[in-house]
């Protein structure tokens, strides 16, 4: 490799925002021509790094280099005078305008558009044809599918003199045919010479079309490979990395009956997309089911759904004898009355309401309850000794029930939200995120918590990321991929790599590894 | 019949000269609107410069500095709207709201100190107002029968704010749908991450859409005290900021279709005046109240769907914080 192959060289980036260290000193060299993918989990700091180099955020320090030249970008203008084009996650497109309007806004040329965009007709109708773009350059965007405008998002950089193409999660909202489509399109850009970045947690994709692949954990660029020369095993395992197994004792589990029986499900999230396909499960009572995967595949969505926030589309869900159907739905107030309670997984926004106060917090959801609540008024004396009980059962410090909500630290927000779900003393838990942002002592708090509430014959559902967290805790484990279940193991005899494969939903492809694992 | 027409042409006449601030000021607003930024202080924008308007023509002794006065008043305003909203994005009603309370405290203080009377103005001289002009030719088709009566009390004889109203409009349009800035315009309505990863910054094209709003409202106001009346008085404004903003979204944003809009209001009002106290048989005295609340009927209609449908830009009201 000779120093004028290199189409984009990272050195020592690093960015904070406020306390989260998004990229931690990240090195990184692109050859030019090539595809380069960078995976890592959501959160890793992928999307990060590459908006640095677009431009879009700034940062703190290091250096980069884009065709051996240094560059320093101020905004996406400069990245893109460098040659730099980016398709983002969720495409920048203007709905309402033309794909014609879309391509050269930010480009235009004059101070009159007629000219502009008559120009960018002739050259848009070559591009096209070189690379095998058609699209029709006078349908508004929002006529468009999800393919087609992530066409207009390529045709828009190439038209801004892209020779590197960073690209997002760009199969995250096609279909299996627009992806091979879209595959199709990086061969014959790389046939001219373009060198494309593909930001992916999806392994099967860099498998298949990368040359080279980075990756990416908790900020830190952990390893480089050839694509040829490394496997889907090596790269789940770089990805997730080892981590310490906190040590939680915890007995053979008694299984009773189902507490909830899951059939064929179909969700949409809340942008009407499809994010859960055809999952069916049980969780029993007495037993932790946990459900793992990067984040990211349906499992948000599903958890959404089995609290009753999202309506399912197809399939059923049977929950303490009631049957819940796309037609039949139970808000979350009645199936906390069927003795469901819910730990959502983002804390922040929907677990608690940061700028009440911990009583307040602690009542959320059970506002209605008789014993705090006398019709117009709530019974302040009881709301503040509610929540006095609840901090001292599950340690919450400080215990000061009057302090906002914002102001405990995150382990003590959790604590105090755990506290408000398991005190109701309810039949079903269905748990996102338990330990997420909270600090080891109380994760391994939360963690004996959660086993204790199993011990006492509680159904308890859990989703999480961390798959550390899913072994030492479940007795099942289903883990989804692309909102589909792709395995299901028994607690005691889940290892880390199997697991990592079903996540990538590589078993199937791999038939060799599959003979060996399963 | 040349009773009714006669009447009818005056009341279309008195149309167009109740019309002029709503132009104006709805032109404002959509600059304003359609980069994305709420603009509800255009009633406080119509107010301090119709104020500082008529305090500087009569210092001054000239309407045309009035009217430099009034449009850098408004554009004041216009800057303070954008230092709360987009450089620290802050909530543009709320800011709005502030302006409109900030304008009619200020001209009522201000005048005090300047002229020993709260909120009103000294009358201004024929010399400190926008005169009405004949345009040409007047005297030659005075004498054609319907068309003379249009040109002279319709067409001609306004001052030169109205028939500068009337030439913005196609002004607009041709900036927002025809140049570079328009379309950059419209992108940052709808979706200011679009335009900010094409390399453009999003704070300055609002910070430019904004001065356009202010210097627009400016000459509203300015029209209002020193060709329109001939002092500031009070509350002079009495709502129009708000019917200009009715109009906006009864126009949908669009420049043709706003001034349609503030001209059916403005006919609306005008008819409500020469209604007055008039008996219809059967209905008995037409409520006047009820035609001058009009405006804000049809537009209230109008957002419930049940007359086509007015789809603001997508990214209204929202500052823009940079994120993924």
């Amino acid at each position: 490799m000779t120093e004028s192959n290199i189409a984009i060289e990272l050195i020592n980036v690093d960015k904070h925002f406020g306390a989260v260290h998004a990229n931690d000193k990240v090195n990184l060299s692109v050859q030019t021509g090539t595809i380069h993918g960078i995976v890592g989990e959501n959160g890793a700091g992928k999307s990060t790094l590459m908006s640095i180099l677009y431009g879009f955020y700034q940062a703190d320090s290091g250096q980069i280099k884009v065709f051996n030249k240094d560059f320093r970008a101020i905004s996406s203008k400069q990245s893109i005078e460098a040659g730099i084009g980016m398709v983002h996650q969720h495409f920048m497109l203007v709905d309402n305008f033309t794909v014609l309007e879309n391509v050269v806004l930010g480009s235009e040329g004059g101070a009159l558009i007629s000219e502009s965009l008559a120009n960018a007709r002739i050259e848009l109708t070559r591009l096209a044809k070189e690379y095998g773009l058609e699209v029709d350059l006078d349908v508004a965007i929002e006529d468009l599918s999800v393919g087609m405008q992530q066409r207009v998002e390529i045709l828009k950089g190439l038209y801004k003199g892209a020779k590197v193409l960073i690209l997002d999660e760009p199969t995250g909202v096609l279909t299996p045919q627009e992806s091979d489509e879209l595959f199709r399109i990086f061969e014959a850009l790389k046939k001219q010479g373009v060198t494309i970045i593909l930001i992916t947690h999806k392994l099967r994709e860099i498998m298949s079309i990368t040359d080279n692949v980075s990756v990416m954990r908790a900020g830190k660029m952990v390893a480089h490979r050839e694509t040829s020369k490394t496997n889907p095993e090596e790269l789940a395992e770089l990805m997730i990395g080892r981590k310490v197994l906190l040590n939680i004792k915890k007995s053979k589990a008694k299984s009773g009956s189902p507490a909830l029986i899951a059939k064929n499900l179909e969700i949409m999230n809340e942008q009407g997309l499809k994010r859960v396909s055809d999952v069916s499960f049980e969780a029993r009572s007495g037993e932790i089911l946990g459900i793992a995967g990067v984040t990211g595949n349906g499992q948000g969505t599903l958890l959404k759904a089995l609290a009753g926030i999202l309506p399912i589309s197809k399939g059923s869900i049977e929950i303490m004898g009631e049957t819940i159907t796309s037609n039949n739905t139970l808000n979350p107030e009645q199936l906390r009355n069927l003795g469901v309670a819910h730990v959502p997984e983002d804390r922040q926004r929907m677990g608690m309401i940061s700028e009440f106060t911990a009583s307040e917090t602690a009542l959320l959801g059970y506002h209605n309850d008789k014993t705090i609540n006398q019709g117009v008024w709530l019974k302040r004396a009881s709301v503040k000794a509610n929540c006095e009980s609840m901090m001292e059962a599950f340690d919450v410090r400080p215990s000061n029930p009057n302090l906002m909500s914002s102001n405990f630290s995150g382990g003590n927000q959790q604590k105090l939200i755990l506290a408000r779900e398991f005190e109701r003393d309810p039949d079903l838990l269905i748990i996102g995120q338990p330990t997420r942002g909270v600090d080891i002592g109380a994760i391994e708090f939360i963690r004996k918590r959660i086993i204790e509430m199993r011990d006492a014959g509680k159904a308890i559902i859990l989703i999480s990321v961390e798959l550390e967290e899913i072994m030492s805790l479940s007795d099942r484990i289903v883990v989804m991929c692309d909102g589909e279940i792709t395995g299901t193991v028994n607690g005691s005899e889940a290892d880390e790599a199997t697991l990592g494969m079903m996540m990538a939903n590589a078993l199937e492809s791999e038939d060799s590894l599959k003979g060996a694992k399963v | 019949m040349s009773d009714i027409f006669l009447s009818t042409v005056l009341t279309l006449d008195a149309s167009v000269r109740v019309c002029v601030p709503l132009i104006f000021a709805s032109m404002a607003g959509l600059f304003a609107e359609r980069s994305g930024v709420v603009d509800i202080g255009l009633e406080g924008k119509l107010l301090m410069s119709a104020f500082i308007a008529a305090s500087a023509a009569v210092v001054f002794g000239s309407p045309w500095i009035g009217l430099l006065a009034g449009i850098i008043a408004s554009s004041v305003l216009a800057m303070v709207h954008g230092f709360a909203s987009i450089t620290y994005k802050g909530n543009q009603i709320v800011s709005g709201v502030a302006i409109n309370i900030l304008a009619a405290g200020l001209t009522m203080i201000l005048s005090l100190a300047w002229f020993k009377k709260a909120g009103i103005t000294p009358t201004l001289n024929n010399d400190q107002r926008f005169l009405s002009i004949d345009l040409p030719g007047l005297d030659l088709i005075d004498h054609v029968p319907i068309l003379g009566v249009i040109y002279r009390e319709l067409i001609s004889g306004h001052n030169i704010l109205v028939y500068l109203a009337f030439v913005i409009v196609p002004m607009v349009w041709w900036v927002v749908f025809k140049t570079r800035f328009g379309l950059r315009l419209r992108a940052v309505g709808e979706n200011p991450k679009a335009v900010d990863t094409a390399g453009i910054s999003v704070e300055s094209l609002r910070y430019k859409a904004l001065l356009i709003g202010g210097i627009l409202c400016g000459i509203g106001g300015v029209y209002l005290s020193t060709a329109y009346n001939a002092q500031f008085v009070k509350d002079m404004t009495a709502g129009s900021g708000f019917i200009a903003l009715a109009a906006l979204i009864f126009g949908k944003w669009h420049p043709y279709k706003v001034l349609a809009a503030c001209f059916l209001f403005a006919f609306l009002d005008a008819i409500s005046i020469r209604l007055q106290g008039i008996v219809i048989p059967g209905v008995g005295e037409i409520p006047v109240q009820l035609i001058e609340a009009t405006p804000y009927i049809l537009t209230i209609i109008l957002l419930a769907g049940f007359i086509g449908k007015a789809v603001p830009p997508k990214a209204s009201a929202q500052p823009y914080i940079k994120e993924l």
